[in-house]
């Protein structure tokens, strides 16, 4: 076998509701390696007789020696999610195996301004990034587009109220606006990107993530407002392997 | 080490179906390529790894035959509909040749002689869901099948599976393949129908 990382047991610790359908899971995992932000993991689930199931679930924040935090949505119909997001219970196991993922990470040595670009539940590896980016007391400007149906959904909204200098936060609602928001309800276009983000010469590091569709949108209009392929980095959310 | 996850109890297809959805069953076993045959005399033949950081792991032809050998049935589904029940392959696990390779790569892009290639996350090819296969139902593997090796993934569509295998690429991006960048799906799970880009 390669040296892949290997599969451990982790404990559900604690759990908080960010929103009607996702919840944030704090897992104990014991000999955990650590991680950079952006990166993910396996999680594994089996059922009593033996029948298994694994998903990948970004890590939402730093390393905190064994803990880590994933937060997951419910997806209708799913096999997992509605487990994870209903079902499980402090003091319940499930396995997990990582840090996976080398690519889609940034780490607080960065310099360049950062771009993050949140699809739903995509906000979860960027929300790692600015947790990461608070907790090294980085001064590298951050700006976070963040792409919701409606106002409910809002994942970290405490958190992300709380201010942060040097990170800026621009909400785009895709179908349900807060009431007296100025921008009509509409997927992601590119004018936010170009009012939300940074012009193309400052060269900043962009991170998009969401679920597929979004993420091949979002990275056009940042190609279209000429940000160089290589500094667009993407993370799909696609169903299991897609 | 089963750790159970106390009330999951996930969701299970009725009576072990084996024929995943619009597949149809086959006796015969249908060949399709890109292009001609590629002919490639095992004294020729080569298998290298090269890892992301840049090392190449090389067997030849006899190195390849020294090392343990499985025999598996396995089903084939090809992106097609066609589906094949129960054939029979020999050939070396990857985890064998993956045990001194040191990665921490998520991806794999396969290629063979003749050029096509294949991209797939390298978990797909580990823990004992891959070959190089060598043999077919107790013969030599024909060169219309991909002899005298070919790579066998049988989870995922069968173009996934390389003809006349070459070489894998470890890379810690993904890099479609001959047939991922002309219009079908990235993954291939037949289980899904991920046939087509927008699966
Ligand atoms: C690298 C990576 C990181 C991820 N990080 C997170 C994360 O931080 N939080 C999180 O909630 N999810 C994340 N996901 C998605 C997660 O892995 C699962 O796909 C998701 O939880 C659904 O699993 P399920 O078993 O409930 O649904 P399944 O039983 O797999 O699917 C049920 C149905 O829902 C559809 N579906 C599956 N996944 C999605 C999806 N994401 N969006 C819309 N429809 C879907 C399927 O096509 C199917 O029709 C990540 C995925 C990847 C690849």
């Amino acid at each position: 076998m390669a040296r892949r990382p290997t599969w451990r047991p982790a404990r559900l610790a604690e759990v908080r509701r960010e929103t009607g359908t996702a919840r944030t899971l704090r897992l104990e995992v014991p000999g955990w390696p650590g991680h950079v932000a952006g990166q993910h993991l396996d999680l594994r689930v089996t059922a009593e007789d033996g029948y298994t199931a694994q998903r990948s679930y970004s890590l939402a924040a730093p390393a905190d020696g064994d803990s880590v935090e994933l937060t997951v949505e419910q997806v209708p119909d799913g096999e997992v999610s509605p487990y994870l997001t209903e079902v499980m219970e402090v003091g319940d196991e499930v396995e997990v195996r990582g840090p996976v993922g080398g690519w889609f990470v940034w780490r607080a040595e960065g310099t360049a301004p950062v771009l993050l670009v949140a699809g739903g539940s995509g906000i979860v590896p960027l929300m790692s990034m600015i947790r990461a980016r608070r907790r090294a007391a980085s001064r590298v400007p951050f700006r976070l587009i963040y792409s919701l149906r409606d106002f409910g959904g809002r994942y970290y909204a405490e958190e992300l109220r709380r201010p942060d200098p040097g990170l800026d936060v621009t909400y785009v609602y895709t179908r349900t606006p807060p009431e007296g928001w100025r921008r009509p309800a509409a997927r992601i276009m590119l004018d936010d990107l170009a009012e939300g983000g940074w012009p193309a010469g400052f060269e900043p590091e962009c991170y998009v993530c969401g679920p597929t569709g979004f993420v091949e949108a979002a990275a056009d209009l940042l190609l279209a407002l000429g940000h160089a392929p290589q500094r667009i980095r993407t993370e799909r959310f696609g169903p299991t392997g897609g | 080490m089963a750790i159970v996850s106390r009330g999951f109890s996930g969701r299970r297809r009725e009576g072990g179906e084996r024929l995943p959805p619009g597949q149809y069953l086959v006796e015969d076993f249908p060949v399709l390529s890109a292009g001609p045959t590629p002919v490639v005399p095992p004294d020729r033949w080569e298998f290298a790894i090269d890892t992301e950081s840049g090392q190449t792991h090389r067997w030849s032809w006899r190195e390849l035959m020294a090392l343990p050998r499985q025999r598996q049935t396995v089903d084939i589904h090809c992106v097609t509909r066609w589906t094949k029940l129960d054939t029979t392959w020999e050939g070396v696990s990857l985890d064998v040749l993956f045990e001194d390779v040191e990665t921490t790569a998520d991806y794999a892009l396969v290629h063979s002689y003749g050029g096509y290639t294949t991209n797939m996350p390298l978990d797909d090819l580990l823990d004992g869901k891959a070959w190089i296969a060598y043999r077919f139902d107790g013969e030599e593997l024909a060169p219309v099948h991909g002899g005298p090796a070919r790579l066998l993934v049988p989870h995922l569509y069968f173009w996934k599976s390389a003809k006349w295998v070459r070489g894998i690429r470890l890379l810690d991006d993904d890099w479609p393949g001959f047939w991922e960048t002309a219009g079908y799906h990235n993954y291939g799970d037949p289980w899904r129908e991920q046939r087509y880009e927008d699966d």
